[in-house]
């Protein structure tokens, strides 16, 4: 891996040097269009874990294939609530119709950076919009609380769904479960810890997304589940590339 | 020199929060008529400052909050165009509710904000903050649950909040913890590092009984802004009696501009009557102000107590000990559930 403290012209160099066709950007949502550009036109394409989602959301359990299918040469991460409750929200719009999805986010002080602190509501847009793009709720909306417990807390998540007609409890509960196994298999740490909760027509499902305490603590699993679902993303364009099914846009078509 | 004769002369400003706290008391289902009916009431008396909008604030309509028969919108515009003298002010907790939304309810006619974090959060307020200036509007910085901090520290998060450009800041008593020796030493500390011009204001909850007793405490110290409710319309034990607040403030001297008469006659005349539930030092709230809970946990709590069977206080001191700050509404039914599971009164789903 190399590093450097000059942004993206310092990277550009190896591109080509090392064959690099993958890169992560964890910036800032002003210059990320930016580098995407610069790194698009070298045919190295992009996952994009900054809130510019100038690319495609991708939730990896939801999407991902369809994406990697498409070739898209920028994909956007959403934020870590985002890919803590989307999953959950799609278990039950595939089963029927979502009108109204709903997500609380629980994160430990100690794991918000100075970034999203700073720009709380550019994550409420975003991960709102991103319920309903990929989450399959017509109407979305994203609810952010910082906790400064002592220890630190785990990250919580809540997800409420409203469904058009009466739940069908057995099917949901059976999609639920399927998804969230998918999920565990790149976040280990992604738990229920109640639910589903059946309530006239609201489907609430209460998660718990521990870290796996390797880099980061345990408590930081909104960071870690950010991280992983990344590097899923990653992966699985490499399989394609290796496998030869997809072909990454060379230089010369971009 | 005793506090009487101290604070004599004294001016204060009362913020009125029956329509925004008291919207918790009545599980956010206050009506447009009721809501310009009571704030009719408060302008003829004269209350300076109304706080109007879902208990939660801007973007407080959800299912975590409870839903309004109205939107904050509806609500402000149908009370703003009726006042003569009083200015109508939002709060607003980033997270939950958002620049657009604040945007909204200027255009409605709110003047004044409370942008409102937990009390060691301030630093998630800066554009909201810094947006409520651009716009106009006289704005607070809101520290929440400040029991949770110590004065020290509390002032360093005041002093970010004045740095983002409020004009005010508050120590916000959520859980009504807080006695009088604790106030104080809040309120001086944040004197100490605050500029001069910036006023400091103090938010309380009955649950202890000390609403009043912590307000005059508050304008000891320096305190120049305070919130009440009418008849204590709000969560928990609900805030500081308006109405007796004013008449304490009358005999100490301590100048309101409010007409003591007036507010007496609608406590009783306009507020008791539509209460769904007497506000109250009961079982329950009291257990919020001694566990130092959230106080809009309280109505969340009783009704997880009823659908799972653990008693509420059972549910508010497990809430106490997990720490848990107020916007966790969602904590309280998973809470119940998981202690209804250790109890034997509950299935897992996934076993």
């Amino acid at each position: 891996m190399n590093r450097c403290g000059c942004g993206v012209d310092g990277l550009l160099p190896h591109v080509l040097e090392d064959n690099i066709q993958i890169a992560f950007d964890a910036t800032s949502a002003y210059v990320h269009a930016e580098n995407s550009r610069k790194l698009n036109e070298l045919g190295v394409m992009m996952i994009d874990l900054t809130p510019a989602a100038i690319g495609p959301l991708c939730v990896p359990p939801v999407n991902l294939k369809a994406h990697a299918e498409k070739v898209e040469m920028n994909v956007n991460m959403i934020s870590c609530a985002g890919q803590a409750t989307i999953p959950i929200v799609f278990a039950v719009s595939r089963i029927q119709p979502v009108g109204y999805g709903e997500i609380v986010a629980s994160l430990a002080s100690k794991s918000i950076g100075p970034g999203t602190r700073a720009n709380l509501d550019e994550f409420t847009y975003t991960t709102s919009n991103a319920i309903e793009v990929v989450g399959g709720a017509r109407k979305g909306k994203a609810l952010a609380i910082i906790n400064p417990a002592e220890p630190p807390m785990m990250m919580r998540n809540t997800i409420s769904c409203l469904t058009d007609d009466e739940p069908d409890q057995a099917k949901i509960t059976e999609s639920v479960l399927e998804m969230i196994k998918e999920v565990q298999k790149y976040v280990p740490g992604y738990r229920l810890v109640n639910g589903p909760l059946f309530d006239g027509k609201r489907v609430t499902v209460f998660m718990e997304v521990a870290g796996l305490g390797d880099y980061l603590p345990k408590y930081a699993g909104n960071l870690d589940i950010m991280t992983a679902a990344a590097t899923r993303t990653a992966e699985m364009f490499a399989q394609e590339i290796i496998a030869g099914t997809i072909q990454l846009k060379s230089p010369e078509v971009a | 020199m005793s506090a009487e004769q101290s604070l004599k002369g004294r001016k204060i400003i009362i913020h009125d929060m029956s329509l925004r706290d008291g919207m918790h008391a009545k599980r956010e289902q206050m009506s447009i008529e009721q809501m310009v009916t009571i704030a009719r009431a408060l302008d003829e008396a004269c209350v300076p400052m109304i706080q109007v909008t879902h208990g939660a604030g801007m973007g407080g309509n959800s299912l975590q909050h409870g839903f309004a028969p109205h939107s904050n919108e509806e609500y402000i515009s149908a009370v703003a165009s009726k006042m003569k003298q009083a200015k109508i002010s939002v709060l607003l907790i980033p997270g939950l509710g958002t620049m657009k939304e604040l945007k909204s309810a200027y255009d409605c006619g709110a003047r004044s904000v409370h942008v409102a974090t937990h009390c060691t959060e301030a630093d998630t307020s800066p554009q909201h903050i810094a947006f409520a200036r651009k716009l106009g509007m006289d704005t607070t910085g809101f520290l929440m649950m400040a029991h949770l901090n110590t004065p020290e520290d509390l002032a360093q998060q005041g002093k970010l909040m004045e740095s983002y450009g409020a004009q005010t800041v508050y120590i916000t008593d959520s859980a009504g913890y807080m006695l009088p020796a604790d106030v104080k030493a809040r309120v001086a500390a944040l004197r100490a590092v605050l500029k001069p011009e910036t006023e400091i204001g103090f938010h309380g909850h009955h649950n202890m009984g000390m609403g009043i007793a912590n307000s005059i405490a508050a304008i000891e110290e320096g305190a120049s802004r305070i919130d009440a409710s009418v008849a204590g319309l709000g969560a928990g034990a609900g805030n500081t009696p308006l109405e007796v607040f004013a008449a304490v403030c009358e005999r100490m001297g301590i100048e309101t501009g409010c007409d003591l008469f007036k507010l007496m006659d609608m406590a009783e005349d306009i507020i008791v009557p539509m209460m769904d539930h007497m506000v109250r030092v009961d079982r329950s709230s009291l257990t919020l102000g001694f566990a130092g809970v959230y106080s809009t946990f309280l109505l969340h709590a009783k009704r997880a107590a009823e659908r799972f069977g653990v008693p509420s206080r059972d549910i508010l001191v497990e809430l106490g000990r997990k720490k848990m700050i107020g916007g966790q509404e969602d904590m309280i039914v998973d809470t119940a559930m998981t202690m209804a599971k250790e109890r034997g009164l509950l299935k897992d789903a996934a076993a």
